[in-house]
Protein backbone atom coordinates (compact mmCIF):
# COMPACT_ATOMS: atom_id res chain seq x y z
CA UNK A 1 0.00 0.00 0.00
CA UNK A 2 1.31 3.57 -0.79
CA UNK A 3 1.46 5.45 2.28
CA UNK A 4 3.49 8.50 0.83
CA UNK A 5 1.76 11.56 -0.66
CA UNK A 6 2.84 14.55 -2.68
CA UNK A 7 1.03 17.38 -0.94
CA UNK A 8 -1.12 17.88 2.57
CA UNK A 9 -4.02 18.34 0.45
CA UNK A 10 -3.63 14.93 -1.45
CA UNK A 11 -2.86 13.32 1.68
CA UNK A 12 -6.47 14.55 3.99
CA UNK A 13 -8.67 14.25 0.61
CA UNK A 14 -11.74 11.73 1.90
CA UNK A 15 -10.85 11.78 5.43
CA UNK A 16 -12.09 15.72 6.64
CA UNK A 17 -15.73 16.25 7.34
CA UNK A 18 -17.93 18.71 8.89
CA UNK A 19 -17.95 18.15 12.76
CA UNK A 20 -15.36 15.76 13.40
CA UNK A 21 -12.78 14.73 15.83
CA UNK A 22 -8.66 15.39 15.27
CA UNK A 23 -6.29 14.75 17.64
CA UNK A 24 -3.49 16.68 17.02
CA UNK A 25 0.53 16.44 18.58
CA UNK A 26 2.50 19.09 19.28
CA UNK A 27 3.43 20.78 22.66
CA UNK A 28 3.19 24.96 22.33
CA UNK A 29 4.67 25.04 18.84
CA UNK A 30 6.83 22.83 19.26
CA UNK A 31 6.46 19.38 16.97
CA UNK A 32 3.01 20.71 15.66
CA UNK A 33 1.81 19.82 12.59
CA UNK A 34 1.90 22.59 11.16
CA UNK A 35 1.16 22.29 7.04
CA UNK A 36 -1.21 19.96 8.31
CA UNK A 37 -2.86 22.40 9.96
CA UNK A 38 -2.62 24.74 7.03
CA UNK A 39 -4.16 22.07 4.47
CA UNK A 40 -7.13 21.64 6.82
CA UNK A 41 -7.97 25.60 6.79
CA UNK A 42 -7.96 25.48 3.11
CA UNK A 43 -10.24 22.43 3.30
CA UNK A 44 -12.26 24.51 4.64
CA UNK A 45 -14.01 21.76 7.03
CA UNK A 46 -15.99 23.27 10.16
CA UNK A 47 -17.40 22.49 13.43
CA UNK A 48 -13.99 20.71 14.51
CA UNK A 49 -13.10 19.40 17.58
CA UNK A 50 -9.34 19.58 18.45
CA UNK A 51 -7.83 17.76 21.14
CA UNK A 52 -4.60 19.37 21.51
CA UNK A 53 -2.35 20.17 24.69
CA UNK A 54 -2.51 23.74 23.77
CA UNK A 55 -4.13 26.31 21.11
CA UNK A 56 -1.23 27.39 19.13
CA UNK A 57 -0.83 31.18 18.91
CA UNK A 58 -2.75 33.83 16.91
CA UNK A 59 -1.28 32.83 13.61
CA UNK A 60 -0.22 29.68 14.08
CA UNK A 61 -0.68 26.25 14.77
CA UNK A 62 -4.11 25.28 15.72
CA UNK A 63 -4.45 29.70 15.98
CA UNK A 64 -4.53 29.68 12.18
CA UNK A 65 -8.07 27.81 12.48
CA UNK A 66 -9.52 29.65 15.14
CA UNK A 67 -8.81 32.56 13.30
CA UNK A 68 -11.00 31.35 10.13
CA UNK A 69 -13.80 29.73 12.81
CA UNK A 70 -13.45 26.24 11.76
CA UNK A 71 -13.08 25.13 15.46
CA UNK A 72 -16.18 24.25 17.61
CA UNK A 73 -14.48 23.08 20.68
CA UNK A 74 -10.87 22.62 22.38
CA UNK A 75 -10.12 19.85 24.32
CA UNK A 76 -6.58 20.89 25.97
CA UNK A 77 -4.64 21.12 29.36
CA UNK A 78 -2.89 25.00 28.44
CA UNK A 79 -4.34 27.94 25.78
CA UNK A 80 -2.87 30.82 27.64
CA UNK A 81 -1.34 32.45 24.35
CA UNK A 82 -3.71 32.90 22.03
CA UNK A 83 -5.76 35.82 22.17
CA UNK A 84 -8.21 34.65 19.77
CA UNK A 85 -8.55 31.97 21.14
CA UNK A 86 -10.08 33.72 24.53
CA UNK A 87 -12.07 36.07 22.90
CA UNK A 88 -14.22 33.25 21.62
CA UNK A 89 -14.41 31.33 24.22
CA UNK A 90 -15.12 34.19 26.17
CA UNK A 91 -17.86 35.34 24.35
CA UNK A 92 -19.11 31.50 24.40
CA UNK A 93 -18.24 31.08 20.23
CA UNK A 94 -15.30 28.01 21.24
CA UNK A 95 -16.06 25.16 24.05
CA UNK A 96 -13.22 24.13 26.13
CA UNK A 97 -12.70 21.23 28.06
CA UNK A 98 -9.37 21.75 30.01
CA UNK A 99 -7.45 18.13 30.72
CA UNK A 100 -5.01 17.65 33.26
CA UNK A 101 -1.73 17.44 30.71
CA UNK A 102 -1.08 13.56 31.49
CA UNK A 103 -4.95 12.85 31.60
CA UNK A 104 -5.07 14.31 28.21
CA UNK A 105 -1.97 12.32 26.98
CA UNK A 106 -3.07 9.29 28.65
CA UNK A 107 -6.96 9.17 27.20
CA UNK A 108 -4.81 9.13 23.38
CA UNK A 109 -2.86 6.65 24.73
CA UNK A 110 -5.30 4.56 26.04
CA UNK A 111 -7.50 4.78 23.08
CA UNK A 112 -4.90 3.52 20.20
CA UNK A 113 -4.46 0.60 22.98
CA UNK A 114 -8.22 0.00 22.95
CA UNK A 115 -8.77 0.88 26.41
CA UNK A 116 -12.35 2.94 27.13
CA UNK A 117 -11.15 4.49 30.24
CA UNK A 118 -8.89 4.42 33.41
CA UNK A 119 -8.70 5.39 36.73
CA UNK A 120 -6.56 8.21 38.22
CA UNK A 121 -5.71 10.12 41.07
CA UNK A 122 -4.98 13.68 39.18
CA UNK A 123 -7.63 15.54 39.94
CA UNK A 124 -9.28 13.49 42.80
CA UNK A 125 -10.84 16.68 45.14
CA UNK A 126 -10.98 19.14 42.28
CA UNK A 127 -13.60 20.40 39.73
CA UNK A 128 -12.29 18.07 37.22
CA UNK A 129 -13.54 15.09 39.09
CA UNK A 130 -17.29 16.53 39.43
CA UNK A 131 -19.39 14.16 37.70
CA UNK A 132 -17.00 11.63 37.04
CA UNK A 133 -17.32 8.25 38.74
CA UNK A 134 -14.86 7.62 41.89
CA UNK A 135 -13.50 4.28 43.22
CA UNK A 136 -11.21 3.42 45.89
CA UNK A 137 -8.03 0.89 45.59
CA UNK A 138 -5.97 -0.21 48.06
CA UNK A 139 -7.34 2.62 50.20
CA UNK A 140 -6.48 4.93 47.64
CA UNK A 141 -9.66 7.02 45.80
CA UNK A 142 -9.20 7.77 41.74
CA UNK A 143 -11.57 8.89 39.26
CA UNK A 144 -12.76 7.45 36.09
CA UNK A 145 -11.11 8.71 32.26
CA UNK A 146 -12.41 8.12 29.36
CA UNK A 147 -10.06 7.56 26.61
CA UNK A 148 -10.43 9.79 23.08
CA UNK A 149 -11.24 8.33 20.08
CA UNK A 150 -10.71 10.45 16.87
CA UNK A 151 -12.05 10.97 13.61
CA UNK A 152 -8.25 11.71 12.46
CA UNK A 153 -5.11 12.32 13.90
CA UNK A 154 -2.64 14.50 12.27
CA UNK A 155 1.01 14.31 13.97
CA UNK A 156 4.35 15.69 13.06
CA UNK A 157 7.58 13.75 12.93
CA UNK A 158 11.20 14.19 12.10
CA UNK A 159 12.16 11.12 9.11
CA UNK A 160 9.60 8.59 8.24
CA UNK A 161 10.35 5.74 6.30
CA UNK A 162 7.85 5.13 3.44
CA UNK A 163 5.90 2.28 5.38
CA UNK A 164 5.77 4.78 8.35
CA UNK A 165 8.35 4.20 10.75
CA UNK A 166 8.75 7.45 12.40
CA UNK A 167 11.51 8.61 14.23
CA UNK A 168 11.07 11.58 16.32
CA UNK A 169 13.56 14.42 17.27
CA UNK A 170 14.10 15.51 21.24
CA UNK A 171 11.10 17.63 22.95
CA UNK A 172 9.23 17.71 19.48
CA UNK A 173 8.56 13.95 19.79
CA UNK A 174 5.47 15.04 23.10
CA UNK A 175 2.39 14.47 22.36
CA UNK A 176 2.18 13.06 18.40
CA UNK A 177 2.78 9.80 19.52
CA UNK A 178 0.05 9.33 21.83
CA UNK A 179 -1.63 11.48 19.25
CA UNK A 180 -1.31 9.16 16.42
CA UNK A 181 -1.79 6.23 18.12
CA UNK A 182 -5.79 7.52 19.13
CA UNK A 183 -7.42 7.81 15.68
CA UNK A 184 -8.93 5.71 12.90
CA UNK A 185 -6.45 7.21 10.82
CA UNK A 186 -3.12 9.02 10.65
CA UNK A 187 -2.07 11.71 8.50
CA UNK A 188 2.14 12.31 9.77
CA UNK A 189 4.18 15.82 8.06
CA UNK A 190 7.71 14.95 7.98
CA UNK A 191 11.25 17.09 7.52
CA UNK A 192 12.58 13.85 5.31
CA UNK A 193 10.95 10.88 4.22
CA UNK A 194 13.67 7.81 3.81
CA UNK A 195 13.64 4.70 1.78
CA UNK A 196 12.62 1.68 3.68
CA UNK A 197 15.60 -0.35 5.23
CA UNK A 198 17.37 3.31 6.23
CA UNK A 199 16.45 3.74 9.55
CA UNK A 200 17.59 1.53 11.91
CA UNK A 201 14.69 -1.22 13.48
CA UNK A 202 15.85 -0.66 17.03
CA UNK A 203 15.83 2.98 17.09
CA UNK A 204 11.96 3.23 15.36
CA UNK A 205 10.18 5.58 17.96
CA UNK A 206 6.44 5.02 16.45
CA UNK A 207 6.07 1.87 14.40
CA UNK A 208 4.32 2.24 10.79
CA UNK A 209 1.18 0.00 11.84
CA UNK A 210 -0.54 3.49 13.30
CA UNK A 211 0.66 5.66 10.25
CA UNK A 212 -1.48 5.68 7.43
CA UNK A 213 -0.54 8.65 4.84
CA UNK A 214 2.82 10.51 4.96
CA UNK A 215 4.29 13.96 3.48
CA UNK A 216 8.12 15.28 3.26
CA UNK A 217 7.08 19.30 3.73
CA UNK A 218 9.05 22.46 4.62
CA UNK A 219 8.56 23.11 8.19
CA UNK A 220 9.49 26.62 9.70
CA UNK A 221 9.61 25.46 12.90
CA UNK A 222 8.74 28.54 14.97
CA UNK A 223 10.27 29.49 18.89
CA UNK A 224 7.68 30.40 21.47
CA UNK A 225 10.21 31.54 24.35
CA UNK A 226 13.55 32.15 22.49
CA UNK A 227 15.51 32.26 25.95
CA UNK A 228 19.46 31.93 26.33
CA UNK A 229 22.30 32.44 28.60
CA UNK A 230 25.17 34.78 28.36
CA UNK A 231 28.32 33.42 27.13
CA UNK A 232 30.50 32.44 30.38
CA UNK B 1 13.17 38.08 55.10
CA UNK B 2 14.23 35.70 52.69
CA UNK B 3 14.45 37.56 48.83
CA UNK B 4 13.59 35.13 45.81
CA UNK B 5 16.81 34.10 45.42
CA UNK B 6 17.34 32.79 48.46
CA UNK B 7 13.51 31.00 48.67
CA UNK B 8 14.76 29.24 45.91
CA UNK B 9 18.37 28.55 47.33
CA UNK B 10 16.64 27.23 50.64
CA UNK B 11 14.31 25.18 48.53
CA UNK B 12 17.88 23.35 47.08
CA UNK B 13 18.67 21.94 50.13
CA UNK B 14 15.72 19.70 50.02
CA UNK B 15 17.43 17.85 47.00
CA UNK B 16 19.05 15.03 47.89
CA UNK B 17 21.79 13.08 45.50
CA UNK B 18 20.27 10.83 42.76
CA UNK B 19 16.70 12.14 43.21
CA UNK B 20 14.79 12.61 39.82
CA UNK B 21 12.63 16.29 40.14
CA UNK B 22 10.69 18.86 38.45
CA UNK B 23 10.84 22.08 38.88
CA UNK B 24 7.39 24.55 38.04
CA UNK B 25 7.88 27.88 36.77
CA UNK B 26 8.88 31.08 38.51
CA UNK B 27 11.03 30.90 41.60
CA UNK B 28 11.45 26.77 41.25
CA UNK B 29 13.06 27.58 38.58
CA UNK B 30 15.53 29.31 40.01
CA UNK B 31 16.03 26.56 42.41
CA UNK B 32 18.22 24.84 39.54
CA UNK B 33 20.79 27.38 40.41
CA UNK B 34 21.89 26.48 44.11
CA UNK B 35 21.86 22.57 43.82
CA UNK B 36 24.55 22.26 45.84
CA UNK B 37 27.97 20.60 45.60
CA UNK B 38 28.11 16.96 45.38
CA UNK B 39 24.43 16.64 44.51
CA UNK B 40 23.29 14.60 41.34
CA UNK B 41 19.64 15.19 40.43
CA UNK B 42 17.92 14.61 37.35
CA UNK B 43 15.88 17.49 35.89
CA UNK B 44 12.67 16.20 34.25
CA UNK B 45 10.70 18.32 31.77
CA UNK B 46 7.22 16.97 31.66
CA UNK B 47 6.91 17.60 27.84
CA UNK B 48 9.35 15.10 27.26
CA UNK B 49 12.61 14.77 28.70
CA UNK B 50 14.71 13.33 31.56
CA UNK B 51 18.09 15.66 32.21
CA UNK B 52 17.26 19.18 31.37
CA UNK B 53 20.59 21.30 30.63
CA UNK B 54 20.91 25.29 30.99
CA UNK B 55 19.59 27.71 28.32
CA UNK B 56 21.59 27.41 25.05
CA UNK B 57 23.70 30.45 24.34
CA UNK B 58 22.68 32.62 21.59
CA UNK B 59 22.88 31.17 18.40
CA UNK B 60 22.36 27.62 19.42
CA UNK B 61 18.37 27.26 20.28
CA UNK B 62 17.31 24.99 18.50
CA UNK B 63 13.17 24.96 18.37
CA UNK B 64 12.64 21.34 18.86
CA UNK B 65 14.55 21.85 22.02
CA UNK B 66 12.28 23.27 25.07
CA UNK B 67 11.11 23.24 28.24
CA UNK B 68 7.59 22.97 29.95
CA UNK B 69 7.49 26.66 30.17
CA UNK B 70 8.15 26.34 26.08
CA UNK B 71 11.68 28.11 26.47
CA UNK B 72 14.67 27.04 24.48
CA UNK B 73 17.16 24.59 26.39
CA UNK B 74 19.66 22.33 26.18
CA UNK B 75 20.14 18.31 26.59
CA UNK B 76 23.28 17.11 29.01
CA UNK B 77 25.06 13.68 28.25
CA UNK B 78 22.63 11.63 30.13
CA UNK B 79 19.57 13.29 28.52
CA UNK B 80 16.80 10.51 27.36
CA UNK B 81 13.81 11.97 25.54
CA UNK B 82 10.35 10.72 25.44
CA UNK B 83 6.29 11.33 24.62
CA UNK B 84 4.08 13.46 26.94
CA UNK B 85 2.18 10.05 27.86
CA UNK B 86 5.54 8.39 29.03
CA UNK B 87 6.68 11.37 30.83
CA UNK B 88 3.34 11.59 32.55
CA UNK B 89 3.27 7.96 33.50
CA UNK B 90 6.36 7.94 35.35
CA UNK B 91 4.93 11.15 36.57
CA UNK B 92 1.70 9.67 38.11
CA UNK B 93 3.36 6.43 38.68
CA UNK B 94 5.20 7.66 41.41
CA UNK B 95 8.49 7.80 39.88
CA UNK B 96 9.64 11.35 40.38
CA UNK B 97 11.00 11.72 43.33
CA UNK B 98 9.80 15.67 44.01
CA UNK B 99 8.16 18.48 42.78
CA UNK B 100 8.68 22.27 43.58
CA UNK B 101 6.27 24.55 42.06
CA UNK B 102 4.57 27.77 43.09
CA UNK B 103 1.06 28.47 44.73
CA UNK B 104 -1.49 30.64 45.08
CA UNK B 105 -2.81 29.53 47.97
CA UNK B 106 -2.16 25.95 50.34
CA UNK B 107 -4.34 25.18 52.84
CA UNK B 108 -3.30 23.27 56.48
CA UNK B 109 -4.34 20.19 55.22
CA UNK B 110 -2.22 20.40 52.14
CA UNK B 111 -4.52 21.36 49.46
CA UNK B 112 -3.25 23.56 46.96
CA UNK B 113 -4.95 25.93 44.41
CA UNK B 114 -2.47 27.43 42.05
CA UNK B 115 -4.65 27.17 38.41
CA UNK B 116 -7.28 29.20 38.32
CA UNK B 117 -9.15 32.60 39.95
CA UNK B 118 -13.06 32.74 39.09
CA UNK B 119 -14.11 35.59 36.44
CA UNK B 120 -10.33 35.93 35.57
CA UNK B 121 -8.48 34.31 32.60
CA UNK B 122 -7.96 31.18 33.05
CA UNK B 123 -5.44 29.34 31.26
CA UNK B 124 -5.39 25.85 32.16
CA UNK B 125 -3.65 23.61 34.59
CA UNK B 126 -0.88 22.23 32.18
CA UNK B 127 0.32 19.57 34.62
CA UNK B 128 0.09 20.72 37.58
CA UNK B 129 -2.67 18.48 38.24
CA UNK B 130 -0.95 15.01 37.45
CA UNK B 131 2.58 16.71 39.27
CA UNK B 132 0.97 17.47 42.75
CA UNK B 133 -1.38 13.98 42.83
CA UNK B 134 1.24 11.68 41.49
CA UNK B 135 4.84 12.78 42.59
CA UNK B 136 6.79 11.50 46.16
CA UNK B 137 6.85 15.01 47.52
CA UNK B 138 5.07 18.16 46.46
CA UNK B 139 7.50 21.55 48.33
CA UNK B 140 5.86 25.15 47.49
CA UNK B 141 7.33 28.04 47.15
CA UNK B 142 5.42 30.71 47.45
CA UNK B 143 5.84 34.29 49.19
CA UNK B 144 3.88 33.79 52.61
CA UNK B 145 1.30 36.83 51.66
CA UNK B 146 -0.08 38.05 49.30
CA UNK B 147 0.18 41.83 47.26
CA UNK B 148 -2.84 43.06 49.98
CA UNK B 149 -0.71 41.47 52.90
CA UNK B 150 -3.03 38.70 53.45
CA UNK B 151 -1.99 35.61 54.29
CA UNK B 152 -1.87 32.72 51.74
CA UNK B 153 -1.30 29.81 54.33
CA UNK B 154 -5.27 29.19 55.18
CA UNK B 155 -7.46 27.09 57.05
CA UNK B 156 -9.52 26.06 53.62
CA UNK B 157 -8.08 27.14 49.63
CA UNK B 158 -10.57 29.54 48.77
CA UNK B 159 -9.62 29.09 45.28
CA UNK B 160 -10.81 25.36 43.07
CA UNK B 161 -8.05 23.26 44.07
CA UNK B 162 -4.99 21.71 41.99
CA UNK B 163 -4.80 18.84 44.62
CA UNK B 164 -5.86 17.41 47.77
CA UNK B 165 -3.66 17.55 50.60
CA UNK B 166 -1.09 17.15 48.15
CA UNK B 167 1.89 20.05 49.58
CA UNK B 168 4.19 18.21 52.26
CA UNK B 169 6.38 21.36 52.95
CA UNK B 170 5.63 25.14 52.15
CA UNK B 171 8.99 27.63 51.68
CA UNK B 172 7.91 31.16 51.83
CA UNK B 173 10.31 34.33 51.97
CA UNK B 174 9.35 34.41 55.94
CA UNK B 175 10.49 30.35 56.61
CA UNK B 176 9.82 26.93 56.20
CA UNK B 177 6.52 25.15 57.45
CA UNK B 178 5.72 21.57 56.77
CA UNK B 179 2.00 20.06 56.42
CA UNK B 180 1.29 17.63 59.71
CA UNK B 181 -1.53 16.21 61.28
CA UNK B 182 -4.16 19.18 62.97
CA UNK B 183 -2.23 22.24 61.04
CA UNK B 184 1.32 23.49 59.78
CA UNK B 185 4.78 23.08 61.60
CA UNK B 186 7.03 25.72 61.58
CA UNK B 187 10.35 24.22 60.73
CA UNK B 188 12.41 27.17 60.13
CA UNK B 189 12.46 30.72 60.47
CA UNK B 190 13.85 33.10 57.32
CA UNK B 191 17.20 35.37 58.18
CA UNK B 192 15.56 38.17 61.06
CA UNK B 193 12.30 36.64 61.23
CA UNK B 194 10.85 35.07 64.42
CA UNK B 195 8.16 32.32 64.99
CA UNK B 196 5.74 35.04 66.21
CA UNK B 197 6.14 37.08 62.60
CA UNK B 198 5.23 33.96 60.86
CA UNK B 199 2.20 32.39 63.47
CA UNK B 200 0.63 36.41 62.86
CA UNK B 201 1.35 36.28 59.43
CA UNK B 202 -0.29 32.60 59.31
CA UNK B 203 -4.14 32.21 58.96
CA UNK B 204 -3.45 28.32 58.91
CA UNK B 205 -3.58 26.59 62.27
CA UNK B 206 0.34 26.26 63.74
CA UNK B 207 0.63 22.94 65.76
CA UNK B 208 4.19 24.20 67.14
Amino acid sequence: MQKVYGTAGEALKGLLFDGMFIASGGFGLCGIPEILLQAIKDAGAKNLTFASNNAGVDDFGIGILLESRQVKKMISSYVGENAEFMRQYLSGELELEFNPQGTLAERMRAAGCGIPGFYTKTGVGTIIADGKEHKDFNGETYILEESLFADLSIIKAWKADETGNLIFRKTARNFNPPAAMCGKVCVVEVEEIVPTGSLDPDLIHLPGIYVHRIIQGEHEKRIEQRTTRPAA
Amino acid sequence: MWDRDQMAARAAKELEDGMYVNLGIGIPTLVSNYIPEGINVTLQSENGMLGMGPFPLEGEEDSDLINAGKQTITELPQTAYFDSATSFGMIRGGKIAMAILGAMEVAENGDLANWMIPGKLVKGMGGAMDLVSGVGRVIVVMDHTNKHGESKLLKECTLPLTGKSVVDRIITNLGVLDVVSGGLEIIECADEISEQEIRSATEAKIVN
